[in-house]
């Protein structure tokens, strides 16, 4: 069906469609790991999608444009950890009314600013071609012809990594994800950890969002992160809240996806909803299974539970 | 003596949270009233609409009706799994799949009487939903996987389940559009208002809110939930089986979405199409928020989304403010309903403090 030489092309695609999701779920893992859940994360990257174009129509960069979107996020963060951290609201519930919100007031605000319901043309990110490699063939399309926040997110998962098991703040981090309790009592700030986590990881989601309307199209339209916060939230639970883990099942969903724009675009030979509908239940589908059969995913203790300070 | 003076604490606390909920409506609605405005439309005349267009004749009030209805269910959904200490998220995909199997039951069973096809599609829709939040428990008891993960995912699974069966196994044979054949007549609900759409499932749901007030109130095993939904460890010391009531929960909590979803085929759709649910599901939370999770509170919460919806999309076609303005509303609605909520609970916590301050001073004094 497709010639040796476009299999380069579908294993770039993969790693292109893999990077939102990434971004997204690596925010989430610094989130649990840190203890706190969040379904908003579909309602942040979305923020974030929208914050994007805003900056690079307004300035005509890009670059503004993710500035703007890692604001945001921070921002979302900030909101959620006061919430959430020092009011000790549901987590859950917040998230939820996160994704609502999001929901509507990118739609809304779409339309104040672009009075309309697409968005203009906007400065984009450009693929990078890194020279030499990029001209070989299969393994140089697939691995060197993208743009750079895809480089950056498979660089940071290592970073990550390092960051939760190897340093101290990152040990003390994941304590306060399992025990915040003894945390707390040999003198860690369980709030300023879990406030930084939120802010950093929902500025992770945004960037995420961003690459969405700046990297992989080129506008917003409303709704268009299209259930990858829940999968991004799929793949921290299959990758059992480790960044490695994580990796792993962003490239598995997303070579599901990938699989599922091959079908759609050779959908004339097949019926619709199987060449729609079942491919997409992949990510959920793995998830689910995996839960079924290897039993434990090693959560963190804490996970989801608000903390007394004192 | 005692006893009344619990009354009166009790109603004193009711009305605290009224004037609580009535502030964080009214924050939530002028909010989003100057964002209409920003859109250079008239948030007046939007705000009238939406009275209008939910309260203003006969025909609006039916609407309300029919709008109310599926949130009013999925809203005692998370209710049901919220008492026993469990998260239902998964209402939107619950819905479908009762949906469906109300569908199945009502397209693809010729030759049944009213009496008999009716409930029978109705009842499907309880089982197709309560098999859906099953999974989910099963989960959560089989591998501690958290439900509130799981049910998440069941919706997208559930949502495109049923995108798959629409197009494919079960679509209309002449198959021009995705959807199923239309529902027999014997299986549909009658109407309750003449003249507007409001449905029979309006009063299945309040029946549902009745059963299950009186579920947690009398019943031993709605006690033994609200325990483990309290204090899991006090439960189990007390031998309540956890996992037991886990299965149960998440069964009657799916039920309940998939009647939800029953209720939109045999009383509205008449048919499946891909897309049956504007996000009934997640405004199941926003609902039962609003009612502070107790059964009765979700007859106001979806009194309130319901009137929005049927008043916002009144307001779409008039004013061309956008219907999002509705998600806009659920969203800041949730958000200040937990905050004020959390403040009054400090407030009331800081009360108590220094009234036993006094009473320790006042004692000394006598003393």
């Amino acid at each position: 069906m497709f010639g040796i030489l476009s299999i380069g092309g579908y294993l770039a695609s993969i790693f292109r469609m893999a990077t939102p999701i990434l971004y997204a779920s690596l925010g989430l893992l610094l989130l649990n790991n840190a203890g706190l859940r969040l379904i908003g994360c579909e309602g942040v990257m979305l923020m974030g999608s929208l914050v994007a174009v805003v900056g690079s129509y307004s300035f005509g960069n890009v670059w503004i444009g993710l500035l703007f979107a890692m604001v945001a996020g921070a921002v979302m963060g900030l909101i959620y950890a006061a919430l959430t951290v020092s009011l000790r609201a549901n987590q859950t519930v917040i998230g939820v009314a996160y994704n609502l919100l999001s929901g509507g007031l990118t739609a809304f605000l779409s339309r104040i600013i672009f009075r309309g319901t697409q968005t203009p043309k906007i400065d984009t990110f450009t693929p990078l071609k890194i020279p030499f490699v990029s001209k070989i063939p299969i393994v140089g399309e697939a691995f060197f012809t993208h743009q750079l926040l895809v480089y950056i997110a498979f660089a940071i998962v290592p970073v990550v990594s390092y960051f939760l098991y190897r340093t101290p703040t990152g040990l003390n981090l994941r304590s306060t994800g399992e025990n915040p309790e003894a945390a707390d009592t040999l003198g860690v700030d369980v709030y300023k950890i879990r406030y930084s986590a939120t802010m950093v990881g929902c500025m992770l989601m945004a960037i995420g969002g961003a690459f969405l309307s700046t990297g992989l199209l080129r506008f917003f339209t409303e709704d268009m992160v299209a259930g990858r916060g829940f999968i991004a939230v799929a793949a921290v639970v299959f990758g059992k809240y480790r960044p490695r883990g994580t990796l792993l099942a962003t490239l598995i969903f997303s070579a599901g996806s990938v699989v599922a724009h091959i079908f759609q675009a050779f959908g004339s030979t097949l019926s619709a909803g199987i060449s729609y509908n079942l491919p997409v239940m992949i990510p959920y589908l793995l998830t689910i299974i995996v839960l079924t059969f290897t039993g434990k995913t090693n959560p963190p203790s804490a996970l989801g539970e608000p903390y007394k300070k004192g | 003596m005692e006893r009344s003076k619990s009354r009166t604490k009790k109603l004193v606390k009711i009305g605290q949270q009224a004037v609580v909920f009535g502030a964080a409506v009214t924050v939530s609605l002028l909010l989003s009233m100057i964002l209409v405005g920003y859109l250079d439309l008239d948030p007046i005349s939007a705000l009238s609409d939406i009275i209008s267009g939910s309260f203003g004749n006969k025909n609006a009030i039916g609407e309300t009706i029919v709008k109310m209805t599926p949130i009013l269910l999925t809203g005692l959904s998370f209710t049901v799994a919220y008492q026993c200490g469990l998260t239902n998220l998964g209402m939107e995909g619950q819905l479908y799949m009762g949906a469906l199997a109300s569908t199945a039951v009502g397209s693809f069973l010729p030759g049944l009487p009213f009496a008999i096809h009716l409930p029978l599609a109705i009842f499907a829709g309880f089982l197709g939903g309560a098999f859906w939040g099953l999974i989910a428990g099963f989960l959560k008891v089989k591998s501690g996987a958290s439900e509130i993960i799981t049910t998440v995912m069941m919706n997208e699974i559930a949502i495109n389940f049923v995108g798959f069966m629409v197009a494919g196994p079960m679509g209309e044979p002449t198959g021009l559009r995705t959807q199923t054949p239309a529902i027999m007549d014997t299986s549909r609900l009658p109407k309750i208002l003449a003249g507007t759409r409001a449905h029979f499932g309006f009063l299945i749901a309040l029946l549902c809110v009745v059963l299950i007030w009186q579920f947690f109130k009398r019943t031993k095993k709605g006690f033994e939930i609200r325990i483990a939904g309290h204090n899991s460890r006090a439960a189990r010391y007390a031998g309540i089986n956890l996992q037991k009531n886990i299965l149960l929960v998440m069964a009657i909590a799916g039920g309940l979405a998939g009647l939800s979803g029953a209720s939109e085929i045999l009383g509205i759709q008449h048919m499946m199409l891909p897309i049956i649910s504007p996000g009934y599901g997640f405004n199941g939370v926003a609902v039962s928020m609003i009612g502070m999770n107790t059964p009765i509170g979700n007859v106001f919460g979806a009194l309130l989304f319901g009137a929005l919806r049927a008043g916002g999309n009144r307001m779409q076609m008039k004013t061309r403010v956008p219907l999002q303005i509705v998600e806009i509303m659920q969203g800041l609605v949730i958000v200040t309903v937990v905050a004020s909520n959390i403040v009054l609970d400090k407030w009331n916590e800081h009360k108590l403090k220094r009234l036993s301050v006094e009473d320790a001073k006042m004692k000394e004094g006598v003393a």
